[in-house]
């Protein structure tokens, strides 16, 4: 079998209980995103695109939806001989079961995967961010510095500083000498994107340690990355300065898909870095006689017959005659009736909003409405 | 359907298709912005429950082969049935023109399929239909051979196999001619045999000098055997011209005929997949009555038209009554009607272009104008 040069592992268990309604039947990654894409479809495709085409992903939560939309990963063209796509859910041992209780213990629980696959480096992502970004040149990055750990970081306001884990690194080479979790006052902007390349060894040296320690929450941002600082371990910091976004709630993801909505969108999803995501029959959508679409992203299989407008909507929804949706993504399938009124929301898929109903938010009050309800 | 061997058959005449079928076969047609023409004959195949399908390839078969592959993106790659390519026969071996030959040349794909049913459909023709239902029609109308037909609901050219039928629908008369009037009944060329049924015709008509599956192989020997006729009720194009082609693709632009054909659930139409993102329209753009494919962006006019993946419309321009296929590239201020432009096109900037309705004005594929 070909040498597994680097180990993709995507935590993909996290609840995303702050995008309330939105993942009530599935977990944060499978959340849809941009019109066709879901969450995970991002750290997925960032990985093909790198070249790294063997990547666990850890599931726990509500993990249906997503199990099933990731398959044998053929959407990623990751269904490979001896290589692809492994779904990784908390298992029984002898001794057994346990759920996943931080992310490192979800890593440790899952070393049998990693020394199975026995790659040099082990790239740990999460599954709930925005950004394309090719994680090959922070490979050797981590290559040049000789480092143990490399963990992407991400420069942010000095205000915003407090809700990350924030780098204080050595300007000159790039190498970590403290580690604040969300601080109240930061020495540094450098926020940590959750994106940690590690040398293998060293890697499950550690987890081995953190797996042992009772007192450990078990988490790479509390437990080990200061315990790596403290022991001297080569903490580096991989900058990126592209477009990253961190969608956990329900705020940031509407930002998020607004953003695509731009005349020069922040990044590009028409490029060469392509995001792949698993694409259904559907034909072109229709735009009636008397629709009117401005600054909106529109996905195959809709049909428009009234006013679109600074909006994302995905494939199969039906906007009827007269019906008017401004600042809001809607999901797929959800149906608009005639003479509607859809403005700053979010509505989930399978939604009905009756004839002449309305469905209002304002900036930083994002009306959300849940999957499968009807409105009016 | 467990019973049924498919054959998609792509060998219709391109002739009255002038430049947009030179490279390509009908069959291989962009269509509907996203689809090819065959995918509607593999789809009804693959929904209707048909797991074994043989493709016969036209002489131009490299855009059908890369359009299909291994048949995936239908749920066609199986390990047991599935798709099964059936190459043109050598032309060293006989010179003689028509299917007849192919089909002759690889009837033991049939033969050999432990099916008892063959259904042989022609893939020029865009419809949406459960052959579940022509199997029940079959079985109870206790005939040799059931064609499929469709009423004619406005006259049309080129030519077309009618049929009379008795009251109980069993086909009494069958006729080649030049062009159709309203109300006729004019066949699909779709027919659900036995196996055995259709190996004696193919090989009693072949051996015999025949060329033609339909008028040497049906018609010339309509009276020894027993057939009938199952109306297909819903909406059929047949891509048999240019205007034929314009028609079909404008006639999506129905939303009665878009939800027909795209949107039954059971029925989706598939096609060979690719990842574009949604279509990104900007401030200027301004869309009417028109079908966009993913990968678009649009900052211009578009009305009545059908817009391919990837195609680009710039701020000021104006496309109406269009068919622009894959990537077309329309630039600021530019201007095109009635008009299909092929792949790649580019039309440049404040250019002007116009067709008319009966004879779209065709741009050839990669034309920079």
């Amino acid at each position: 079998m070909r040498k597994t040069e680097c180990l993709g592992m995507i935590l993909a268990g996290g609840q995303g209980s702050r995008l309330k309604a939105l993942t009530k039947t599935v977990a944060k990654p499978a959340v849809p995103f941009g019109g066709k894409y879901r969450i995970i479809d991002f750290p997925i495709s960032n990985c093909v695109n790198s070249g790294i085409t063997k990547v666990g992903v850890l599931t726990q939560y509500k993990p249906f939806e997503l199990h099933n939309y990731l398959g044998a990963g053929s959407a990623w063209d990751l269904d490979r001989i001896g290589g692809g796509i492994f779904i990784l859910p908390p298992y029984a041992r002898e001794k057994g079961a346990d759920w996943y209780s931080g992310t490192a213990d979800a890593i440790y629980q899952n070393l049998n995967f990693i020394d199975l696959n026995d790659p040099d480096y082990v790239l740990i992502l999460s599954g709930d961010h925005i950004y394309t970004m090719d994680y090959s040149w922070m490979l050797e990055s981590h290559k040049a510095n000789n480092a143990d750990v490399t963990i992407g970081v991400f420069e942010v306001p000095l205000e915003e500083a407090p809700r990350f884990g924030i780098m204080v690194t050595d300007k000159e080479t790039g190498r970590i000498t403290e580690f604040q979790e969300k601080p109240k006052e930061p020495k540094s902007t450098l926020a940590s994107m959750g994106i940690y390349i590690f040398s293998k060894p060293f890697l499950k040296k550690y987890l081995e340690e953190d797996g042992a320690n009772e007192n450990s929450t078990h988490d790479f941002g509390n437990d080990l990355i200061p315990k790596m600082l403290n022991d001297g371990a080569r903490l580096f910091s991989y900058a990126f300065d592209g477009y990253w976004k961190d969608v956990g709630t329900i705020e940031s993801l509407w930002q998020a898909n607004m953003d695509l909505l731009q005349d020069q969108p922040p990044f590009e999803l028409n490029g060469d870095w392509k995001i792949y995501s698993s694409n259904p029959s559907m034909p072109p959508h229709y735009i009636g006689p008397d629709g009117v679409v401005k600054q909106a992203m529109i996905a195959e299989g809709a049909q428009i017959l009234g006013q679109v407008e600074h909006s994302v909507i995905f494939g199969g929804v039906k906007v009827g005659k007269g019906a008017k949706v401004t600042n809001s993504v809607v999901f797929p399938f959800t149906k608009i009736e005639d003479g509607a009124v859809v403005d700053h929301a979010i509505l989930a898929q399978d939604v009905t909003i009756k004839a002449n109903a309305k469905v209002e938010g304002k900036e930083g009050e994002i009306s959300v409405i849940p999957e499968g309800e009807i409105v009016g | 359907m467990k019973t049924v061997v498919g054959i998609v058959n792509l060998q219709e005449s391109n002739e009255l298709l002038r430049e947009l079928a030179a490279t390509r076969a009908v069959e291989a047609l962009p269509f509907a912005g996203r689809y090819r023409v065959v995918d509607f004959s593999l789809s009804n195949m693959i929904n209707s429950g048909v797991n074994s399908v043989g493709l016969m390839l036209p002489d131009y078969s490299r855009a059908i082969l890369d359009h299909i592959r291994s048949g995936k993106d239908w749920d066609l790659a199986r390990r047991r049935d599935g798709l099964t390519y059936l190459p043109a026969a050598l032309p060293s071996n006989d010179a003689r023109k028509g299917d007849l030959k192919d089909i002759y040349a690889n009837l033991d794909f049939a033969e050999l399929s432990d099916k008892k049913y063959v259904l042989f459909v022609n893939g020029s023709y865009v419809y949406n239909i459960d052959f579940q239902k022509v199997l029940d029609f079959h079985k109870d109308s206790g005939s040799d051979i059931t064609m499929i037909y469709k009423t004619v609901d406005e006259d049309k050219e080129g030519h077309t196999v009618t049929i009379e039928t008795s009251p109980n629908g069993v086909v009494t008369d069958l006729a080649e001619s030049n062009g159709v009037k309203k109300g006729a009944k004019a066949v699909l060329s779709a027919y659900l045999m036995p196996v055995p049924t259709f190996a004696y015709i193919v090989r009693s008509t072949y051996e015999r000098g025949g060329q033609d599956f339909l008028i040497d192989g049906i018609i010339r020997h309509s009276g020894e055997h027993k057939i009938s006729a199952y109306e297909h009720k819903g909406y059929v194009a047949r891509i048999n011209s240019t205007a034929a082609y314009y028609k079909a693709n404008r006639d999506c632009l129905n939303p009665e005929v878009w939800e027909e054909l795209f949107m039954q659930p059971d029925r989706p139409i598939s096609t060979k997949v690719k990842d574009e993102v949604p279509v990104q329209y900007k401030e200027t753009a301004e869309v009417k009555n028109s079908l966009i494919a993913n990968g678009c962006e649009i900052r211009g006019r578009v009305e009545n038209s059908i817009l391919f993946r990837g195609v680009k419309v710039g701020k000021g321009a104006v496309v109406k009554d269009a068919i622009l296929m894959q990537r077309c590239d329309i630039q600021d201020g530019a201007r095109v009607e009635n008009i299909i432009c092929d792949k790649n096109v580019i039309i440049t900037k404040n250019r002007w272009l116009k067709g008319v309705e009966t004879f779209p004005y065709i741009v050839t594929k990669n034309a920079r104008i």
